[in-house]
C-alpha cells in the first residue's frame, strides 16, 4: 500500500471546464494528477445554458473541433429588452460565422465535459468519479497538503490542490480558506430543454446545417429582479432558461418556476418553442458579483479557478471560457513550480494571480467592476422602467393612427420625462457609462 | 476461493428515450450503468471475499465502452475485471452469449484459477431473459441456483453451499456442491461504498481485454447475430394511455369523501353501479 502515501503533484478537485482544463494542461505536461469528481460521470452534475467559446479551448486543446460534440456554432446573436406583450430587439446576424473555426458553439454539458473528461484521462491524469471531496488536509504550519473524501481510508497527499470545485465554493469554506458565497453576488438560473426536430428548429430561425442563433432577453421578464432569460437553439433541441440574484428572489417570493413558465408564455418566445417536448430541467448557481465578489485566489499548497473564483462576466455572459482560462493558467504555474523544483508556498503560487492579471480574465472583469453593483442597487429602473417606457415608445413609434409624427415625438418624451425624471435618467446613464469604462 | 461474477453494462432504462418522428429508441447520450440486478450479485461475491479472503474476478461481454462499467465494479472492491470484446459478439441473443461467456469463463479458470462460484444477477433489465445464467451453467456443467434471495451458509472445507430460493409459492432452502452458478434476487443485499484505496486502485486498474480468438472460439457462426436464433422483428413505443387518474376534492368528513368518491365511479363507470345494485338486490331478496 505504499504508493498510496506518495503524494500526487497535483490534485484537482471537481470537473467541470476549469478542472478539466487545468488537470488536462499539466497532465500533458506530464505531472502525476489525480482528479476527484463528486457527479457519477463528469458533466453529470454541471449545468450551464449552454455556449462554448472557442478561443479559451483552443489554446488547451487546439483540435477540439473534430472530436468534442458541439451542437450548433452561432451565427446570430439577439439581443431583447421585453415588456409583458413585446420585445424590442437587436439582431446581429452574420455569414462571417460561417468559417472555418467558427468562434462560439451551443453545446450540452452532459456530452461534452464527457469528452473533456476523457482528454483528460487520455493525457495521462487519474480521475476519480462519485467521490466527493470533504475536506483539505493541512500540515502544521497550515500549508494544504492533501485532500479527505467521503470515501472510507486514508486522506490522499498532493504537492498543490486546485479547486475547481464550482460556485458553492463548499471546500474552502470548510477549510476555511473563503466565506460563505454572499445571496447577493450569485444568481440562481432555471433552465429546460425543448425537444424539437432539427428541420423545424432550422426553419423557425431560418438557420441552414449547424448555424445556430442566440437569444438574451432583459426586463420585465424578471419581475423587477436583477436577471436575464435566454434562449440557445442546440441540433435537436431549444435550452430556455432564466435566472436572477438569489436575494432578489428571497426579497420578492417569486419562485424560479413561475419565471421560466411566464417567460416560455410570453408571447415572443412561446411560438418558437411551440410543439415542442421538454426533455429536461436543471437548475445552477451563476456567480454574478464580477470583481469585487472575487475571494482570495491562492495560499499554501492551494489554488482556486472556475466559479469558485466568481469568474463570470455577467455583462458578456461569459464564464466557461474564463473558467478553462483560469485552469490552464493554474497548471502553467504549477507546471513551472513543479518544473524548478520550487516548493508550493504561497508567495510562489501568487504567480497566478499576476498571470491572471496580464490575461483577459482580470482585465475584463475590472473593466465591470462597477456593472453588478450598478444593476442591483437600480434594478428597478433597469428591469421594469426602461424596458416599459422603450417598448411603448416603439408602440408609439410605429403605430399608425392618424397622429402627426412631432406629437407622437412630444408624446413618447414626456411618457419618459413622467416616468423617470430627466435627472434620473442622464443620472442612470452616466453611472452607466461611468461603469461600462 | 475463486469467485467470477458476470455483469452487463446496460443503457439505464429509466432514461432512454424514445424518438418522438422516427420511434426508434435513442441511445444517443443515455447514460449506461450496470445492470442494477448485477450488483447483488457482486456485493454477495465482495461479502463472500470479505469472509474467505476470496478473490473476485468480474467478466463482461460488450463493446469497448463496457470497460467503464468493469472499472466501477473495481471501485466497490473486486480484485480483477475481464473485458469479452469483439465484433463479431454483436447482436448476440442469450444462446450466443452463454457460448461467448462460457468460453472466456474457461480461459479465466485457465489463467486465473477454476471458479468455485459465478455469480450473476437474476436477468437483465435491458432483455429481462434470465437466460444467459443458466445457459452459462449448463454449458460449463455447473449446478445451478437461480433466484436467491440469501446465502445461507458456505462450507469451504466440504466445498458446499446452502441457500435459500424464492420460488412460486415458498422459500426453497437448497444445498448445492460447488461448483456452482447462482443468480441473485434483487434486494438480496446492498452495495457497499467502496474505499478511497477501490477507488484508486479501480482508476489505476488494466482492465484484461480479450477476443474471440484469445478465449479459443474458432467457430464464428457460434457467435453474433449469425449465432442467434432470436431475431428482433420490431421495436416500438407503447402507446400511452388516453384516460388519466383524476382527483375527487371534497371537503367534509370521511364519510363525505367516501359519498363522493362512489358517486365520481358510478359516474364514470355506470356497469359498476349496476352490478352492485344486482348484487345488493341479490343478498336483500
Amino acid at each position: 500500500m505504499g504508493e498510496f502515501n506518495k503524494p500526487f503533484d497535483a490534485i484537482v478537485v471537481g470537473a467541470g471546464p476549469s478542472g478539466n482544463a487545468c488537470a488536462y494542461m499539466m497532465a500533458k505536461e506530464g505531472l502525476n494528477v489525480l482528479q476527484i469528481e463528486r457527479g457519477e460521470y463528469a458533466g453529470s452534475k454541471n449545468v450551464q445554458g449552454a455556449i462554448l467559446y472557442a478561443d479559451a479551448l483552443e489554446k488547451i486543446i487546439p483540435e477540439f473541433r473534430d472530436e468534442a460534440p458541439l451542437e450548433r456554432h452561432v451565427i446570430e446573436q439577439r439581443m431583447w429588452m421585453m415588456d409583458d406583450k413585446s420585445h424590442s430587439g437587436m439582431h446581429y446576424r452574420s455569414d462571417d460565422f460561417n468559417e472555418e473555426k467558427p468562434n462560439r458553439y451551443t453545446i450540452l454539458r452532459a456530452q461534452f465535459d464527457k469528452w473533456f473528461s476523457s482528454k483528460v484521462k487520455e493525457a495521462g491524469a487519474l480521475v476519480l468519479y462519485e467521490t466527493t471531496v470533504t475536506e483539505l488536509v493541512k500540515d502544521l504550519s497550515g500549508k494544504v497538503i492533501g485532500v479527505r473524501t467521503d470515501r472510507q481510508g486514508s486522506p490522499i497527499m498532493a504537492n498543490v490542490v486546485i479547486l475547481a470545485e464550482g460556485v458553492n465554493g463548499l471546500v474552502g469554506q470548510r477549510s476555511g480558506l473563503r466565506n460563505e458565497v454572499s445571496p447577493d453576488s450569485v444568481a440562481l438560473a432555471v433552465k429546460e430543454m425543448h425537444f424539437l426536430p432539427r428541420e423545424t428548429i432550422e426553419a423557425r430561425f431560418n438557420l441552414s446545417g449547424n448555424e445556430g442563433v442566440v437569444i438574451e432577453a432583459m426586463g420585465t421578464i424578471t419581475k423587477g429582479m436583477t436577471g436575464t432569460g435566454f434562449l440557445y437553439t442546440n441540433e435537436e433541441s431549444i435550452s430556455v432558461g432564466i435566472g436572477c440574484i438569489v436575494s432578489d428572489f428571497a426579497e420578492t417570493n417569486v419562485t424560479p418556476n413561475e419565471l421560466l413558465e411566464a417567460f416560455k408564455n410570453h408571447p415572443s418566445i412561446k411560438p418558437l418553442l411551440a410543439d415542442s417536448e421538454c426533455k429536461e430541467y436543471a437548475a445552477h448557481l451563476i456567480p454574478e458579483g464580477g470583481y469585487k465578489a472575487i475571494p482570495q485566489l491562492t495560499g499554501a499548497g492551494w489554488i482556486v479557478v472556475g466559479d469558485a473564483g466568481q469568474f463570470v462576466n455577467a455583462v458578456h455572459r461569459e464564464g466557461s471560457n474564463l473558467a478553462m482560462t483560469t485552469g490552464r493558467i493554474a497548471a502553467e504555474t504549477v507546471v513551472s513550480l513543479t518544473r524548478k523544483r520550487e516548493e508550493m508556498t504561497a508567495a510562489n503560487l501568487a504567480e497566478y494571480e499576476k498571470r491572471l492579471g496580464q490575461s483577459f480574465v482580470m482585465k475584463d472583469l475590472k473593466k465591470y467592476k462597477g456593472i453588478p453593483e450598478l444593476l442591483h442597487k437600480n434594478k428597478g429602473n433597469f428591469f421594469g422602467t426602461y424596458p416599459k417606457l422603450i417598448s411603448s415608445a416603439m408602440q408609439t413609434w410605429f403605430r399608425v393612427d392618424g397622429i402627426d409624427k412631432i406629437s407622437k415625438e412630444k408624446a413618447i418624451f414626456r411618457n419618459f420625462r413622467e416616468t423617470r425624471t430627466l435627472w434620473g435618467m442622464m443620472g442612470d446613464a452616466f453611472k452607466m457609462v461611468r461603469a461600462w469604462r | 476461493m475463486h469467485i467470477v461474477v458476470c455483469i452487463k453494462q446496460v443503457p439505464d432504462s429509466a432514461q432512454i428515450r424514445v424518438h418522438p418522428v422516427t420511434n426508434t429508441i435513442m441511445r444517443q447520450g443515455v447514460p449506461t450503468i450496470i445492470n442494477p440486478y448485477d450488483l447483488f450479485a457482486l456485493e454477495e461475491a465482495l461479502r463472500l471475499k470479505d469472509r474467505f479472503g476470496a478473490t473476485v474476478t468480474v467478466l463482461t461481454m460488450g463493446p469497448p465502452t463496457a470497460a467503464e462499467s468493469l472499472r466501477k465494479a473495481l471501485t466497490f472492491g473486486a480484485d480483477r475485471a475481464v473485458l469479452l470484446t469483439d465484433r463479431y459478439f454483436a447482436g448476440s441473443d442469450t444462446l450466443a452469449t452463454s457460448y461467448a461467456l462460457s468460453m472466456a469463463l474457461l480461459k479465466v479458470a485457465e489463467e486465473f484459477g477454476k471458479p468455485e462460484i459465478i455469480f450473476t444477477g437474476k436477468q437483465t433489465i435491458d432483455g429481462d431473459t434470465a437466460q444467459v445464467g443458466p445457459g452459462i451453467a449448463k454449458r460449463l456443467d455447473y449446478n445451478q441456483l437461480t433466484y436467491i434471495a440469501r446465502i445461507v451458509e458456505t462450507d469451504t472445507d466440504a466445498g458446499t453451499i446452502k441457500v435459500e430460493r424464492r420460488a412460486e409459492g415458498g422459500l426453497q432452502v437448497l444445498e448445492s456442491k460447488l461448483p456452482v452458478l447462482i443468480t441473485m434476487l434483487e434486494a438480496s443485499n446492498e452495495m457497499r461504498r467502496g474505499s478511497i484505496e477501490n477507488a484508486l486502485i479501480a482508476a489505476r486498474a488494466e482492465v484484461v481485454t480479450w477476443n474471440a480468438a484469445a478465449v479459443g472460439i474458432e467457430d464464428l457462426t457460434k457467435c453474433g447475430l449469425r449465432g442467434s436464433p432470436t431475431i428482433v422483428k420490431k421495436v416500438f413505443a407503447p402507446t400511452a394511455r388516453t384516460d388519466k387518474a383524476e382527483i375527487v376534492e371534497v371537503d367534509g368528513k370521511v364519510d363525505a369523501k367516501a359519498a363522493a368518491l362512489v358517486e365520481a365511479i358510478f359516474a364514470k363507470a355506470p356497469a359498476v353501479e349496476q352490478d352492485l345494485l344486482e348484487h345488493a338486490a341479490h343478498h336483500y331478496v
